[in-house]
């Protein structure tokens, strides 16, 4: 009996061991790039992981310099991932309500049809999309963005959506019907609050979206002023990452700072959004 | 017999709303008459244009013309113009079907004795048992116009020799040119090495990006959920952190931590005596580095999908197998992987198909760098995603890259539409769940 005990000491040993050196590999690079931005300095290079001293003149530059309008940026950004972040939820929950609830001819047809225009890569459309912005005259403004990125959003959340409505019982709408409701009452008053779990995935991912996207609001944003956060950032690092580091790192804390911190704390929706778009398909 | 139904739809073929007139619904065929006046009055205008451009693409250059530049006709502005307004024109034409087949159906039912409805009892009906198709023209439209449109753009364009230096409008005209894109692609000496190079290296990397992020997962789901281990929620909150980073961060600080001269991984591995590797300028290593890179990335994720599924699979079942004297390891083999896998085997294909496509692990990390002197505008690491990017924004081969979009597409659709069928016939067995 003491052999197995003493085996399975050694494993929980050799265990916790594993984890402690994965959870070191997962958070060293965030507590570098953190450390990185209270350097002093603008070098990549330091001695140690641990500065000598610490300072928050990068972060102070960020928002003073001519070149760097982050404090525009994040005003530009909350708003676009605001607006398009409503807008999509708003697109893809009533179109998977359509598709979860009623039975109408061309219902699957439609359903391949999204799946399969999911499947494009996304470049291969900037193109023509700039073009028709132009036509429209919207180049160079954030309508631009949250109309696109909205009408986007149902093609990649229909699924998932349809899949987690599909798991609310159908009575339950049958019952309100019997009672009079009309479909956007039992869309408002039933389903609507059946589904925060998937509601708050879907809002996270719509959010994320025009936080991170750099190359598509690359292309439609000309002036600095109408910047993103991404978009200022890949500037920052392509005309001269290497020259000034730490204001790279500084950068780079205040753009994941919201976003990280947001997935944190929603993790385990995150978990059941990605499990019920799995399995239900 | 069949008086009703004949008259009104000979009078909606006539024009839109005829019929419906003819029908006693005013309103609803006053509205039908109104949106055809728009579409004659836009489409006398405008449709020839439309087709004239489809078919040329233009005649006339921008020219200079003693000194001044005199506008001509610039070819891809043509035909966006007229896809759009040949898109209109579909939409008109699928109205005007709709349109007669409401006034014969009226005209049946008025035959059948039945009284038509009134403008608010038809609104009433259409949102009552029309709701999901008249709601759901609102993101169609939207799809219609922000990816089918554009994709159609896209394959067309695969189609014409739009592409730099020799057909960049305005100056010059674009041509219909056929298949001879993707016979260059395939066959000719110049793209087809490129080609091919990039797309085996696109494969090797979607399945063992795939492959080292799955079974990376299981690994440390598995080691934190075994008996035993305390603080389950501390370890999956803490090795959750990678995936809440934003990519465009995390794989930018890579970048830099992996910096051959300056990056603190090659200072650390000094301190061992460890010469510098170039991790991301060496073709060879630098796949390696994007791999591992990737795990870091993907790791987590496949975990919290794993663990979620390790928590449903039922204690019973282990239960049973130590009754039947397993060990660790078989209970592993035979209830552990099968549940798992059997549950997250259509996730493991869509991930493989979002791997061919992983723009960004590849463009944040080497910008598909080292470049190789014998590829055509690619480098070691670039995936056929990337390369498209390339094409497409610094060396405007538009047809080139469409060419590759629609490789790229068929690839990945073959793979996603098998999965769509594995997930169905998943859902009809009911096993799970």
């Amino acid at each position: 009996m003491s052999g197995r005990k003493a085996r399975n000491t050694i494993r929980l040993t050799a265990s916790y061991i594993m984890l402690v050196i994965l959870c070191i590999a997962a958070v060293y690079p965030a507590l570098w790039i953190i450390l990185g931005s209270v350097r002093p300095g603008k070098s990549l290079y330091s001695k140690t992981l641990l500065p000598e001293s610490f300072t928050l003149d990068h972060y102070r530059e960020l928002f003073t310099s001519d070149t760097y309008l982050f404090g525009q940026w994040y005003m530009n950004t909350l708003k676009i991932a605001i607006c398009s972040m409503l807008l999509g939820v708003l697109l893809t929950l009533l179109t998977s309500y359509a598709m979860s609830r009623f039975r109408f001819r061309g219902r699957k047809n439609s359903l391949s049809i999204l799946l399969v225009l999911g499947m494009f890569p996304g470049f291969m459309s900037m193109i023509a999309i700039y073009l028709l912005l132009r036509e429209f005259q919207l180049l160079d403004t954030h309508l631009a963005l949250i109309i696109v990125y909205a009408a986007g959003a149902p093609i990649g959340g229909t699924f998932i959506a349809k899949g987690f409505l599909d798991t609310i019982p159908r009575s339950l709408d049958e019952a309100a019907r019997i009672d009079g409701a009309s479909n956007f009452r039992i869309f408002w008053q039933i389903i609507l609050p059946l589904s925060k779990p998937m509601l708050t995935y879907m809002a996270l991912t719509q959010f994320v979206g025009p936080w991170v996207d750099f190359i598509f609001a690359k292309l439609i944003l000309r002036s600095k002023e109408n910047w993103t956060l991404a978009v200022g950032m890949w500037d920052m690092v392509s005309s001269n990452q290497n020259t000034n580091f730490t204001l790279f790192a500084a950068g780079a804390v205040l753009i994941a700072l919201p976003i990280t911190i947001l997935f944190m704390f929603l993790q385990r929706l995150l978990v059941d959004g990605l499990t019920s778009g799995a399995s239900k398909g | 017999m069949g008086r009703h139904r004949n008259n009104a739809t000979i009078l909606s073929i006539l024009s839109m709303g005829l019929g419906q007139i003819y029908n006693r619904q005013f309103i609803k065929g006053l509205l039908f008459l109104i949106f055809e006046a728009f579409g004659i009055f836009y489409f006398v205008n405008n449709l020839k244009d439309a087709l004239w451009g489809i078919v040329t693409l233009g005649e006339t250059p921008r020219t200079l013309v003693k000194g001044t530049w005199v506008d001509g006709d610039h070819s891809i502005f043509i035909m966006i113009q007229s896809l759009i307004t040949l898109i209109f024109f579909a939409i008109f034409l699928i109205i005007y079907v709709m349109n007669i087949r409401d006034a014969r159906k009226i005209g049946i039912e008025r035959e059948a004795g039945k009284t038509p409805h009134n403008f608010v009892q038809s609104v009433r009906y259409m949102l009552d048992y029309k709701f999901a198709q008249a709601f759901l023209t609102i993101p169609a439209i939207g799809i219609l116009f922000f990816t089918v449109m554009p994709i159609i753009f896209m394959v067309m364009l695969a189609f014409t020799n739009y592409s730099a230096p020799d057909h960049i409008p305005p100056t010059k005209l674009v041509d219909w040119v056929g298949f001879q894109t993707f016979k260059n692609l395939v066959a000719l000496k110049t793209w087809s090495h490129t080609f091919y190079g990039v797309l085996i290296w696109t494969i090797i990397w979607a399945i063992l990006s795939t492959v080292t992020t799955y079974f990376g997962g299981l690994l440390v789901a598995l080691l934190i959920n075994q008996k035993g281990i305390r603080f389950k929620g501390v370890w999956r909150t803490i090795l959750i952190l990678p995936y809440a980073i934003p990519q465009i961060i995390s794989l930018l600080v890579m970048r830099n931590m992996f910096n051959g001269q300056f990056g603190p991984i090659n200072q650390y591995l000094g301190y061992f005596g460890i010469g510098q590797i170039p991790w991301l300028t060496d073709p060879t290593i630098a796949k390696v580095t994007v791999i591992l890179v990737n795990m870091w990335v993907g790791i987590p994720v496949s975990m919290l999908l794993i663990l979620g599924v390790l928590t449903t699979i039922p204690k019973d079942m282990y239960e049973a197998a130590e009754v039947d004297g397993a060990t660790g390891f078989q209970k592993f083999k035979i209830v552990t992987m099968p549940m798992v896998l059997f549950t997250t085997a259509p996730t493991l294909i869509t991930q493989f198909a979002g791997n061919i496509n992983n723009f960004n692990a590849i463009f944040l990390l080497t910008g598909g760098d080292p470049v190789k002197g014998d590829y055509q505008y690619a480098g070691a690491t670039d995936l056929l995603v990337t390369w498209l990017y390339k094409l497409t924004l610094n060396q405007n081969k538009y047809n080139m890259a469409s060419a590759i979009g629609i490789i790229i597409f068929i690839i990945i659709a073959s793979f996603s539409i098998y999965n769509y069928r594995r997930t169905k016939s998943f859902k009809e067995e009911d096993m799970i769940q």
